[in-house]
């Protein structure tokens, strides 16, 4: 379609514009993202372009500092039980809103939105307060409560579109040929669902190993993931060395990552960053 | 489905979020107008009452609005040019997917060290010439811009991204075949279409921006000028253990928040709606 018309000169300033933007961008992030990782595995590094040798000892001692497997199996727990306990509340309300049709949607579908337009300490503050009067905050449950508030709404506006796309035909056909709604379920629905759900679960899984905020007002000393340690170590600057705060970071960039490409393998990135439908 | 299928599945997201969401919502309101003393408007007086305190606002929309402003420029050019895909296309959204995933933590993180004094950053202009001495960059207002710019633009690319390819190709060729240049298909036909598109995307990325924390803390002023509203309401409920005056500015930013996007998708709701494909019709 380029082909129709030779390149203008519009065509040529925003080829630059393109290359010039996305270089600046990517190789400023890359080289942070490489001083990190690098800093992590320095004896010193006070200045110079290098460090002055290197070493794995910011490892072990992240994570005697910082109970680094601790919060890693915490966080990975944590992760685990939203996405489970998101799908298995989002996905039927998401099969509710796909396929039937009633008064009272635009209200339902109002509560779905709300949370993840309004800004999480608005619901978080009073919610977090409610958690350590009930004894609550800083225990797992109730972190893992606390992130299930933005996740579930996130499921069920994925499985929504996903849901709609099946042709409710098959269902039909399986009720007419006899099946009882459990079979129905069972033998076909589900394994239509399977695909959505995993690229649900994965993406709640991703966010919920970055979600900050929520997660920092009802930690304790015992209920970090790696995110908030990785903050409270940060706030804490020139408590412990550098090295160690970058070691910690590099754990929780490759557990991010790792998810990260997992999830890639199910989804399209444009899918990975919330699409409103129309 | 029997309405009371319907009841039964989606009973259980229902009930959590009341109780999860509206639930504490409404506690938020109730506790913001119970304030530990005076009357019930007591801490909505005293939070714009005291110019520390009222400057958060300023703050965070000095914050937000540019950033987001900034992404939306920058992605609505850089999406066009994607149009029609491009050669590594999927391997560049995957490494722009990064940073989002990373999230503000981990970027201030890696900014405190590349941005520093003897950082890379700083070392690579020097060598080059380009300054004498250092440049402070952390702990600033730039700083924090910079940070939430580094994880809002990828997430606006890729929102107008995936507009844009779904608009139907077609529709450039006919306009091209109709005469108009590149510059009048841009202006008549691809940015009308694209135009609801911008508008969620800026709303989303100033939904982002808003909430900025982390960043603001860590790589910016939490005294001065980037003491922003979340700064200001978890100070308020975490440092001076005052739930009641932290739920009352949470709720400030709430109300702020969700006008500034009612502006901005009343404004949408007048720009072109029609579909973005061509064919039959």
């Amino acid at each position: 379609m380029s082909g129709t018309r030779p390149a203008g000169p519009l065509e040529t300033a925003l080829r630059v514009l393109f290359a010039v933007v996305l270089g600046v961008f990517f190789i400023n992030l890359f080289a942070a993202m490489a001083t990190v990782v690098v800093n992590s595995f320095a004896q010193t590094w006070f200045g110079g372009w290098w460090p002055s040798g290197f070493t794995t000892r910011w490892y072990g001692y992240a994570d005697s500092q910082f109970a680094m497997v601790d919060v890693l199996r915490f966080t990975i727990v944590v992760t685990l039980a939203v996405a489970v306990l998101a799908c298995l509340m989002g996905v039927p309300a998401a099969y509710v809103l796909a396929r039937a049709q009633f008064r009272g949607k635009r209200v339902l579908l109002a509560l779905y939105l709300l949370p993840m337009l309004m800004p999480p300490l608005t619901y978080g503050i009073p919610l977090a307060s409610q958690l350590y009067r009930t004894q609550l905050a800083a225990t797992l449950p109730g972190v893992i409560l606390i992130n299930l508030v933005p996740a579930l709404p996130f499921v069920i506006l994925v499985m929504t579109p996903f849901i709609e796309q099946l042709d409710p035909n098959v269902e039909r056909a399986a009720r007419t040929l006899g099946a009882s709604p459990l079979q129905v379920f069972r033998r076909v629905l589900f394994p239509l669902l399977v695909p959505g759900i995993l690229t649900a679960a994965l993406l709640v899984v991703v966010r919920t190993m970055g979600m900050f905020e929520l997660t920092f007002l009802v930690s304790g000393a015992d209920t970090q993931t790696l995110v908030v340690a990785l903050y409270t170590a940060l706030f804490g600057a020139g408590i412990r060395p550098a090295q160690a705060v970058d070691a910690l970071a590099v754990v929780y960039m490759l557990t991010t990552l790792t998810m990260l490409v997992v999830a890639l393998r199910f989804v399209s990135p444009t899918q990975m960053v919330f699409r409103v439908r129309e | 489905m029997s309405a009371r299928q319907g009841l039964v599945l989606s009973l259980p997201a229902v009930l959590f979020l009341a109780l999860a969401f509206v639930y504490p919502f409404g506690y938020g309101l109730f506790l913001s107008v119970t304030p530990r003393t005076g009357g019930p408007l007591a801490n909505y007086a005293a939070f714009f009452g005291d110019e520390f305190q009222r400057a958060s606002i300023g703050n965070t929309f000095a914050l937000a609005l540019p950033a987001a402003l900034l992404c939306v420029l920058l992605a609505v050019p850089l999406a066009y040019r994607m149009r029609h895909g491009l050669r590594g296309e999927r391997v560049l959204t995957a490494l722009l997917v990064v940073p989002v995933t990373l999230g503000p933590v981990f970027i201030a993180d890696a900014m405190l060290f590349y941005f520093g004094p003897v950082g890379w950053f700083n070392r690579t202009l020097e060598s080059l010439h380009l300054i004498d001495a250092p440049v402070r960059l952390l702990h600033t207002y730039g700083a924090v811009l910079l940070a939430i710019m580094l994880t809002a633009f990828p997430f606006a690319f890729l929102l107008m991204l995936g507009y844009v390819s779904g608009i139907d190709p077609a529709l450039e060729r006919a306009a091209h075949m109709l005469g108009a240049g590149r510059w009048q298909t841009f202006r008549r036909v691809l940015l009308p279409l694209m135009a609801p598109g911008i508008a969620t995307a800026f709303a989303l990325t100033f939904v982002l921006a808003f909430g900025v924390f982390p960043s603001a803390v860590l790589l910016g002023e939490p005294g001065g000028s980037t003491r922003v509203l979340s700064i200001a309401a978890f100070q308020a409920a975490y440092e001076r253990f005052d739930f009641s005056a932290g739920s009352a500015i949470a709720l400030v930013m709430g109300a702020l928040q969700l006008a500034l996007i009612g502006l901005v998708f009343a404004l949408r709701a007048r720009l072109y709606a029609g579909p973005a494909r061509g064919g039959k019709g």
